[in-house]
């Protein structure tokens, strides 16, 4: 078999695993959200929260209590960090410095994992299992959340009402995140992704003594896969033999990290009650995700790089039981969700190659997106698509029933300016410093590159690197920090705001001058909106970065 | 009702918050990574404690970890170039992060192709291109079927072995793709060059 033909069908299996749980799991989504009991165990935990769960909030509400229980969620996982000499399994290892507890504290919580350390020399096993895998859970369960009140504003009518973010948060994390975790923990388990307490030294064959880490990995390889967070355990992420063992566990790792942002528009299409609804929207979804795929893999596959024709491959940076075709498609899925996690270095990819998962994450990880942030970050385009063919043909823009007017269109463009907004401004910042090409691992265009691809990844909560740049400067560990809050909370805070605004309307009955949009017309449209906002954005970056190195 | 400022709302919901906290860190903190611990204690032991592997009385290595056998150990199959530490240092994975263009890598790769055309005595075009590249782990435990192939020849003059029973080695230690289709054939160097040591 051919390394083609293998690659195809590893996209097939994955498609195939994709298209047969999207619908039961979606809807079972659609079930937890929607259901009015509650289980013993949530009741319970309500109890100790003293909350009444059976009471719903406003938009200020529900935004408040998403940023209340962020702040302190940061807050805590700082202090884990900070004096993480105190907890057990220690490792022997000091306290983070301030500056990148604070980074690593704010990078777990915006489900950005975002990684100034690497694991497996700076922490200590109860910190990343006791701080970073709970947000790993939560910040994830946030995202749902979020998406989830979103479609209920579409979906509620003269109401001020989102739903209880507490209960969404403990429903997301125990009824989906916890159980589908827990069963691919044990399948990573045996496929060579450990789970044990202790660092063994052994003694080399060729003399000297090699530490083999150790770690309670696979627990937090699920979740962190899952919940499209992508911090890894350790330096190496997903291309470390003992968070991803094999090309199976690396099925199983896209799987995970696609299973949630895809099922998501099926419990969009259930909710809103119009299923076609969510096949638009995982269609432009698919779409924008297959062009990436292609590209990424063209480039990668074949000898678009100096470093490539010189070696007769693009093996730098990537493992060998992977190769190109497997690399290729966690980089373009690890950079379509927010997830972050890697399996090759992607500063090492050609330029053609990291130039698109670059643009992937520009798109605002909409292909499919994170969990939650992809759903309502689609759904927000969705609204500027109608709001473009409304003003072509003179209507009111409406959408699933809803007229979007003024007060809409405010968050909508808000929405679509904050995070470009701070990804530029953080590079301009950045390279106006002088100190700055010191940090940067490579010269030139690509150098530049590493700037632009360090702001776009925390910005969009994404958390991949160009990782050859130095980010443990003052200036960096904070500004990127920054980015990663304000990219993730302005966009969270303008997308409740919108739900609540929608959730007060009344319903507007179809009409023949309404544009569908559960249409292939649609999704195309939807596809080129965009594709044309971020081109707009982005574009003299792009020119200065990837595209002046792929063209030199 | 009264609408309460927000600065209060917001330290009633961060308390709400805190108690939340103190719930998950119990249930997914501590509860579910022990669980995880057993079951994978119980189901896959070697797997969960990271596959060692031992000769005679003495641990020698992880099956899924690489092992620095350098172009200066000739008696070995070589691993691929590492940019973990100093070579294959278990508690420093790491790629080169060196980009697709870079003067450094360029050289780096230029440099290691006339060492191995060198040592292993064939034309640079005929050395594969994981031989010259460092992964993004630096903890590569596999080389390609051609990388292995080609050290054939050195390793049997370096140990008096025939190529025949070199190469059969070679065979015993290679994997195809999972279930078929899924990765890239690879040889696992650590498991070869114990084979080797046995022989």
């Amino acid at each position: 078999m051919s390394d083609t033909t293998g690659g195809l069908l590893t996209i097939a299996a994955l498609i195939i695993l994709l298209a047969a749980v999207h619908k039961p799991f979606g809807d079972y989504m659609a079930h937890v959200f929607t259901s009015a009991k509650h289980w013993r165990v949530e009741k319970r935990i309500y109890r100790v929260l003293g909350v009444n769960a059976d009471s719903e909030q406003s938009a200020r509400s529900y935004t408040v209590s998403v940023l209340g229980f962020s702040l302190i969620s940061i807050v805590v996982l700082f202090l884990i960090l900070v004096g993480q000499k105190a907890l057990p399994f220690d490792r022997g290892l000091p306290g983070m410095p301030w500056d990148m507890s604070l980074n690593t504290a704010v990078s777990f919580v915006t489900n950005t994992n975002w990684q100034s350390y690497s694991g497996e020399s700076t922490l200590g096993f109860a910190a990343q299992a006791g701080g970073l895998v709970i947000q790993n859970f939560l910040s994830a369960a946030v995202g749902i959340a979020v998406a989830i009140a979103l479609v209920r504003g579409f979906v509620r009518s003269r109401s001020g009402e989102l739903g209880n973010f507490w209960v969404d948060l403990v429903r997301g994390t125990i009824r989906i995140l916890l159980p589908l975790s827990f069963v691919a923990a044990i399948l990573l388990v045996s496929q060579g992704v450990i789970q044990n307490f202790g660092d063994h030294t052994v003694h080399a064959l060729t003399g000297g003594t090699q530490v083999i880490p150790g770690g309670p990995v696979a627990s937090q390889e699920s979740i962190k896969e899952l919940g499209t967070n992508g911090g890894g355990f350790f330096n190496g992420n997903s291309s470390h033999p003992f968070e991803n063992g094999t090309p199976f566990s690396n099925l199983i790792e896209l799987f995970l990290l696609l299973v949630i942002p895809v099922s998501l528009t099926r419990t969009l299409g259930t909710m809103v009650g119009s299923r076609k609804q969510g096949y638009a929207i995982l269609g432009a979804m698919t779409f924008m995700f297959g062009a990436a795929l292609a590209v990424v893999t063209w480039a990668e596959a074949g000898m678009h790089s100096q470093a490539a024709q010189l070696a007769g491959g693009s093996m730098e940076g990537k493992e060998t039981q992977f190769g190109s075709w497997a690399s290729s498609l966690f980089a373009t899925a690890t950079t379509g969700t927010s997830t972050g996690a890697i399996n090759s270095a992607h500063d090492s990819l050609s330029p053609t190659g990291g130039g698109t998962v670059l643009v992937n994450m520009m798109l605002g990880e909409v292909a499919p997106g994170g969990v939650g942030a992809g759903i309502y970050g689609i759904l927000v385009m969705a609204v500027v698509t109608v709001f473009i063919a409304g003003l072509m043909v003179g209507r009111t823009p409406e959408i699933l029933g809803k007229k979007i007017g003024t007060k809409e269109m405010t968050y909508v463009a808000l929405y679509t300016l904050s995070v470009p907004a701070i990804i530029l401004v953080g590079i301009g910042l950045a390279i106006a410093l002088h100190g700055t090409p010191g940090y940067m691992n490579n010269p030139g265009s690509h150098g530049f590159s590493e700037v632009v691809y360090a702001f776009t990844s925390a910005a969009n909560n994404n958390g991949s690197a160009f990782a050859g740049i130095t980010v443990t400067s003052h200036f960096f560990q904070i500004s990127l920090a920054a980015a990663m809050l304000l990219g993730r909370f302005i966009p969270i805070a303008l997308v409740l705001g919108l739900a609540g605004s929608l959730a007060k309307q009344g319903k507007v009955p179809v009409t023949a001058g309404t544009l569908p949009t559960h249409t292939p017309l649609f999704a195309s449209l939807l596809v080129g909106v965009i594709l044309l906002v971020t081109g707009l954005t982005f574009f003299p970056a792009l020119a200065l970065g990837p595209l002046a190195e792929a063209l030199s | 009702m009264p609408r309460n400022s927000f600065s209060s709302d917001f330290l009633r919901q961060s308390f709400v918050g805190l108690k939340l906290l103190v719930v998950m860190t119990v249930l997914l903190g501590v509860a579910y990574p022990a669980v995880v611990w057993g079951v994978g204690q119980v189901t896959w032991n070697g797997n969960a404690n990271g596959q060692i592997v031992s000769a005679g009385s003495k641990d020698v290595g992880s099956k899924s970890i690489g092992q620095n056998f350098t172009v200066k150990d000739n008696q070995w199959f070589h691993s691929r170039p590492s940019a973990a530490g100093d070579g294959y240092d278990g508690l420093a994975s790491a790629a080169s992060n060196l980009g697709p263009s870079n003067p450094v890598l360029l050289k780096l790769i230029t440099q290691r192709q006339k060492e191995i055309s060198t040592v292993e005595g064939v034309p640079v075009s005929a050395i594969p291109a994981d031989a010259v590249t460092a992964s993004a782990s630096g903890l590569d435990p596999y080389i390609s079927p051609d990388y292995a192939a080609l050290q054939v020849k050195r390793v049997a003059e370096k140990r008096g072995l025939s190529e025949s029973v070199v190469r059969k080695l070679v065979t015993d230690n290679t994997y195809g793709r999972q279930l078929g289709f899924l990765g890239e054939p690879k040889v696992n160097v650590l498991e070869l060059n114990l084979a080797l040591a046995r022989e």
